[in-house]
């Protein structure tokens, strides 16, 4: 009897640690009294070295996931507040590497296919302009990764759905014997069929309208993410090519104070913030790096999107080719039944012209007949039940998916205006610096 | 200088003025002169306006002026300044017109007078003049005032084709050099009273045809020099501004690179950022709840983009235009000091004929080996005051144009801040906005 405005059904708060490199958030499980809270980090990364799948060595980067349970004990009272455990448990913490996130993203993949899995960071650093190292051993690179694998672990573990999941706590808490755990449920083979399917074609006659639409903005998201990413790398690029040429100044603007008497202060020092203004873009593209980081996790979710989309076009088809083979079976049976050809088939020619089988035959093929029908209805069922269950539940998360991007792109808009006027700032600052050329 | 105090000078009394004018000097203008002698300083001289008619070419009330204004130097930083409550003539360059005729198509520009001084008929004058004008008037500038910097015109030739002579930018570019010309030679004591400049100034047609008897005489002596005597010893100081010069130019020919260099970077820059704010546009019709925040960042996008533009323009039209005409200063600058050094050649030159022919009949020092002593100490004095104010000029110039490009880039960064900011505060209230009709 708590009432449901105490606590909403997804909770993410935010602290932040004495460590001011780890953002801590955390989640909360919907609808239980005890509410099991749990905080999810990655906190550092390293590199590794040791032998792969051939035997042969190389080295690889492992993040530590450091994860923390609180419990809270929420009192039967309407009005009274939440009580807090904070529980004296140190963090648990293991190490993971990028491969074992792909492994349970796939997993995730293919076991809610309903559900628009939030996307990894990128496998190899993709829209890179000239001077972005595309290298996945650069630090800044393997930082942009780290807070990249935290934010896909923080979705996943805020998601109403996937947090339920036991292979994701697993992941969480157990770091030996996992892969092992995640096998054995056998998702390998759906995971093959499912890549198999997403890039068959198939025309599919009724598919719901709305998933349609929602292909089709995936689609359209996807182009304008990446068309997006392509144009910022390009000015990147160029306005790095800016900067660097006004850094030339400063060197001249020295050699010439150096024959002037009076100008010979006011020259150095506008020489100096030449230099400073040239050695300024550096941050400032690597800030904006973070919001393409932003726009790539959208990138990606619209692959996710269509995913889900597609997973309807294959189960309506599959329903639609079951519907199908169940009615032609049931024209077969009629036809033998009834000796009526209702429609012109060549078995039906060539009967007619080499003449029809024995009567037990025919008995036999009715009743083999009989029974496939009975199993096309049970498919055509159990079909129906798929597509059904998929589109409303897909449908749901589709629209908790529109809401957070509606939410996230607009925080990410802003962010980035903020960022330019900052960026603004600081370079009238460095250039109105009083000492030029004196007052 | 081997030769010690300054002999022959009009100051002495010795000699009437007329005689020790430069050779090079127009010999058309009857000189009525009464020379300050003794130098006092109360003769009015600081503001250019000589106490009586003068021409500038007599060479005492010249060392006069330049003995006050070598002593004025050291008070004033900014020569300028000081003139401006006593400037009496003051010309402006401006409405650019398109003269058309089947000949030819040229522009013409209004210069306009404004005038107190009695060289001058009336207060006021307006002619309308073309560049081959200001061309004529600079050659006779130089033929006429040898010992003086003139400032540089604005480049001749242009490529046709390359640059669109008649174009807005391009005549606007070149109408403020010709004024800045205009303007540094009225502010001059010596140049401002050249009698070419009144004419210029002041006649409804300019009748060009006087060059052609300076031209001659300018020959002469070119020829005379030509005929080679090297430069014993070029005064430390003198030598120390040719070096001066080499260098600040070569400075002045990297700034120039790098600021062309600059420009071409950042129209590529401008090309992307376009192309940039036109995917947030086209964006914006794909969804409904982010159409606001897309169309903003395009607009704001928009709005750097024509910062920038204006910044650019800026650069082309008021940076690189100083810079080239520094450097044609300098050009001129090395003429007249290598005049100079020509001048000094020809004394020598003489001084040890002189010299030569005294040792073997025991005659007195001839007058031209004096005169020319006298034209070599006048160039040098004419020169260190030009060089000074020239310097005085440059510090200016350069200090208004670093920081008017500063302001300028300020400004650039200001328009695109206040855009972003602007954008800030339209998302938060529309935020707030639909916060409370949400809970309405």
């Amino acid at each position: 009897s708590i009432h449901p405005s105490i606590y909403p059904s997804i909770h993410l708060s935010i602290y932040l640690s004495n460590d001011p490199n780890v953002l801590q958030r955390s989640m909360v499980e919907e609808g239980s009294t005890l509410v099991r809270r749990m905080e999810i980090c990655v906190a550092e990364a390293e590199k590794r070295s040791g032998k792969n799948a051939v035997n042969m060595q190389e080295t690889f980067t492992v993040y530590l996931i450091e994860t923390r349970c609180f419990a809270i004990c929420i009192s039967s009272c309407l009005t009274s507040a939440v009580h807090e455990f904070t529980s004296a448990f140190s963090p648990d913490s293991l190490w993971r590497r990028y491969s074992e996130f792909e492994l349970l993203r796939n997993y995730l993949l293919v076991t809610y296919p309903y559900i628009v899995v939030p996307p990894l960071p990128e496998k190899r650093a993709e829209f890179v302009w000239h001077k972005l190292s595309a290298d996945n051993m650069d630090p800044d690179f393997v930082e942009r990764r780290r807070i990249g694998l935290e934010n896909f672990l923080l979705r996943v573990a805020s998601h109403p759905v996937l947090s339920n999941d036991k292979i994701l706590h697993h992941f969480l808490t157990e770091e030996h014997g996992w892969k092992e755990v995640v096998y054995e449920t056998g998702f390998q083979a759906k995971a093959d069929s499912r890549i198999r399917a997403l890039s068959a074609t198939f025309r599919v006659r009724n598919p719901d309208k709305r998933f349609m639409e929602m292909k089709h903005y995936s689609d359209q998201l996807q182009s304008h993410t990446s068309q997006l990413l392509r144009a910022r790398a390009r000015v990147a690029d160029r306005l790095y090519g800016v900067y660097k040429v006004h850094g030339n100044y400063g060197r001249v603007f020295s050699e010439w104070s150096a024959i002037e008497k009076e100008m010979g202060d006011g020259l150095q020092s506008a020489g100096h913030h030449m230099d400073a203004y040239a050695a300024s873009i550096d941050d400032i593209l690597e800030e904006e790096e973070h919001y393409a980081d932003q726009l790539k996790e959208y990138l990606f979710y619209a692959e996710a999107l269509r995913a889900v989309c597609r997973k309807h076009e294959l189960t309506q088809f599959e329903l639609e080719m079951a519907s199908q083979d169940l009615i032609s079976k049931k024209q077969q049976h009629e036809e033998l039944a009834t000796g009526i050809v209702r429609t012109f088939s060549f078995k039906g020619m060539t009967n007619k012209l080499f003449g029809q089988e024995a009567p037990e035959q025919r008995e036999a093929r009715i009743k083999l007949l009989e029974e496939l029908i009975a199993e096309g209805e049970d498919t055509v069922k159990e079909k129906t039940v798929e597509c059904e269950e998929h589109v409303e539940r897909a449908w749901v998360d589709m629209q908790r998916f529109k809401e957070q991007k509606d939410k996230d792109l607009r925080e990410a808009l802003i962010n980035y205006a903020v960022m330019q006027i900052s960026m603004c700032k600081k370079v009238e600052k460095s250039i109105s610096a009083p000492e030029l050329f004196g007052a | 200088m081997s030769v010690g105090t300054p002999r022959g000078l009009a100051s002495s009394g010795q000699k009437p003025i007329a005689e020790i004018l430069h050779p090079l000097s127009a010999a058309e203008e009857p000189l009525s002169v009464t020379v300050n002698l003794g130098g006092d300083k109360e003769a009015g001289l600081t503001n250019g306006t000589p106490v009586e008619t003068s021409s500038p070419a007599s060479t005492s009330s010249l060392f006069n002026r330049l003995q006050l204004d070598d002593d004025l130097e050291a008070d004033v930083r900014d020569p300028y300044a000081e003139t401006t409550e006593t400037r009496d003539l003051f010309v402006t360059v401006s409405d650019p017109k398109k003269h058309v005729s089947t000949m030819e198509t040229y522009i013409t520009y209004r210069v306009s007078t404004k005038t107190t001084r009695v060289e001058f008929d009336l207060p006021e004058y307006c002619v309308w003049r073309r560049y081959q004008d200001f061309d004529w008037l600079r050659t006779k500038l130089e033929d006429s005032q040898p010992t003086h910097l003139i400032p540089p015109l604005p480049e001749k030739f242009v490529m046709k084709g390359v640059v669109d002579r008649f174009s807005e930018e391009f005549v606007e570019t070149r109408m403020k050099a010709l004024d800045k010309f205009l303007k540094r030679i009225a502010d001059h004591p010596v140049l401002s009273f050249n009698p070419h400049l009144n004419a210029f100034l002041t006649a409804k047609d300019l009748n060009k045809r006087q060059g052609l008897a300076l031209l001659t005489k300018v020959g002469e002596s070119v020829k005379y020099v030509a005929g080679g005597y090297k430069l014993r010893a070029r005064p430390a100081e003198f030598c120390a501004m040719g070096e001066y010069l080499d260098t600040f130019n070569q400075k002045l020919g990297t700034i120039d690179r790098i600021a062309q260099r600059i420009l071409k970077e950042q129209s590529e820059y401008l090309t992307e950022l376009r192309e940039y704010g036109t995917v947030y546009s086209s964006w914006v019709g794909l969804e409904d709840e982010l159409r606001r925040p897309l169309e903003g960042v395009a607009g704001c996008v928009t709005t750097c983009c024509g910062a920038l533009e204006d910044l650019g323009e800026n650069m082309s039209q008021d940076f690189l235009p100083v810079l080239r005409e520094y450097v044609l200063y300098v050009e001129s600058m090395k003429n007249v000091l290598r005049k100079r050094d020509q001048s000094q050649a020809e004394y020598e030159a003489r001084l040890e004929a002189a010299i030569l022919r005294k040792q073997e009949d025991r005659s007195p020092m001839p007058v031209e080996v004096e005169k020319c002593q006298d034209k070599v100490e006048c160039f040098n004095a004419d020169l260190k005051a030009d060089w000074e104010r020239w310097q005085s000029n440059k510090r200016q110039d350069f200090k208004q144009l670093l920081t008017g490009m500063a302001d300028k880039n300020i400004n650039h960064y200001e328009k695109c801040q206040a855009a972003w900011e602007s954008l800030i505060t339209l998302l938060q209230d529309k935020q707030t906005e639909d916060k409370t009709s949400e809970t309405n």
